[in-house]
């Protein structure tokens, strides 16, 4: 379980933004920790946030085994929107496919960006996924 | 710790004689330390009379908690006697931009047009601060501050010594970030800054009604500031930021609409007043 953690007002809005959309949007925290995803995620993931639950976005992501559509290796965080958008703080975007909880792979669409605060302080990311 | 309300008035200052109970400066609260170190939270026009007073009082250094530069939280600062003496020290706190620092912010104040004297031209020694993200140490008290719901950069405070607490959240619109009974504590704005103080003193400009014409525009209903303290675990609120068009009569039924609300009387939520002394154990 992840100790209690005031979030970070950016988080915070950016949460409700998320929570309004019918577009797959997961936010993790500057840590990478992933702290929210929607209910349209949930379709993508196969879970909901609320079963899920927060965690390292490394054991979230092991969970789903995401893989190069082209040449179906195994995509290491790093070399994912998300992960890049983290570790290099600039905004990525990628096809993959994944293999949700309820064991279903999907193709989706994968554009994550870093969120900075007022004081150029990196908050966060949020990612965006499209199933196509 | 003691509080002394110097405005509450929110938007603009409101003098007049319907204003009188609960008065027409805006923000400006003193809060006095055990050793008579004085912090002043925000620079609203209730500044300038508790300038003077402070240089009768012979107190020539002391801090300011700037939350936010919206001008009825600076407008303040042009007439706070102690900068016009060369003897004074002060401390300017306030939130960060990644654009501009404090000072260059604050020195818009004091420039063409909209004032004759340059910040270069004041007396007093000044330093500004942006405030740190980690808790800092004021004359002994624990001061921790925190970016909260309101348009533009905006922190809100809390200040612990120690046998009391007190978060200063004059501006605030926790429900703009969802609703406020639903969410975990971590989940709500500010939630780490008001979490279990003796005092919340907290925005509460509109009835309900007036907040749904509203929402967006960085305040809160009466409902919307009862409802956060008890998800915060406040243990007493003071309502703030009073709406201009409010006269006192107004405000007494806000007042009213607020115990209701928490379903408690005598140590129910109550309306800051100009002239209000709080001693916090």
């Amino acid at each position: 379980m992840a100790a209690v953690r005031q979030k970070h007002l950016v988080l915070i809005l950016a949460r409700e933004f998320a929570s309004n959309l019918a577009t797959g949007t997961l936010i993790t925290d500057e840590r990478g920790w992933l702290v929210y995803y929607n209910e349209a995620a949930e379709e993508v993931f196969g879970v909901s946030f609320s079963e899920a639950g927060e965690m390292p976005l490394e054991d979230w992501s092991a969970r789903y085994a995401p893989r190069s559509v082209e040449t179906d290796e195994a995509l290491p965080l790093e070399r994912r929107p998300t992960g890049i958008a983290l570790k290099e703080r600039r905004p990525a975007h990628q096809r993959f496919r994944t293999r949700g909880f309820d064991g279903v792979v999907r193709e989706v669409e994968v554009t994550a960006f870093p969120l900075f605060a007022h004081a150029d302080e990196l908050v966060g990311t949020v990612t965006i996924f499209w199933h196509v | 710790m003691r509080l002394r309300i110097w405005g509450c008035r929110g938007s603009l200052p409101t003098p007049g004689a319907e204003t009188v109970r609960y008065g027409g400066n805006t923000s400006c609260v003193e809060v006095t330390l055990e050793d008579g170190a004085v912090l002043v939270l925000d620079a609203g026009t209730g500044i300038r009379p508790l300038g003077s007073e402070l240089l009768e009082r012979g107190i020539r250094r002391f801090h300011v908690l700037l939350t936010h530069l919206h001008l009825d939280h600076l407008e303040g600062l042009r007439f706070f006697g102690p900068l016009w003496d060369a003897d004074v020290s002060v401390d300017i706190w306030g939130p960060p931009s990644p654009v501009s620092s404090l000072r260059d912010r604050v020195a818009r104040s004091f420039s063409p047009p909209l004032f004759p004297v340059d910040l270069r031209e004041v007396p007093a020694r000044i330093t500004f601060h942006d405030v740190p993200r980690e808790p800092w140490s004021l004359n002994g008290a624990r001061v921790s501050a925190d970016l909260v719901v309101h348009p533009g950069s905006t922190v809100g405070y809390r200040i612990e010594t120690a046998g009391s607490s007190f978060a200063y959240l004059p501006d605030h619109e926790p429900a703009l970030a969802g609703a406020i009974a639903d969410r975990p504590r971590d989940w709500i704005s500010g939630g780490s800054l008001a979490e279990g103080v003796d005092l919340l003193l907290h925005d509460a400009q509109y009835f309900e009604d007036e907040y749904e014409q509203r929402v967006g525009w960085g305040h809160s209903s009466v409902a919307d500031a009862v409802a956060y303290a008890d998800a915060v675990s406040a243990r007493r609120l003071l309502l703030f930021h009073h709406e201009p068009l409010h006269a006192d009569g107004s405000l007494d039924r806000l007042e009213a609409r607020a115990r209701e609300l928490a379903g408690r009387n005598g140590d129910g939520p109550t309306l800051a007043r100009e002239g209000m002394v709080v001693e916090l154990p």
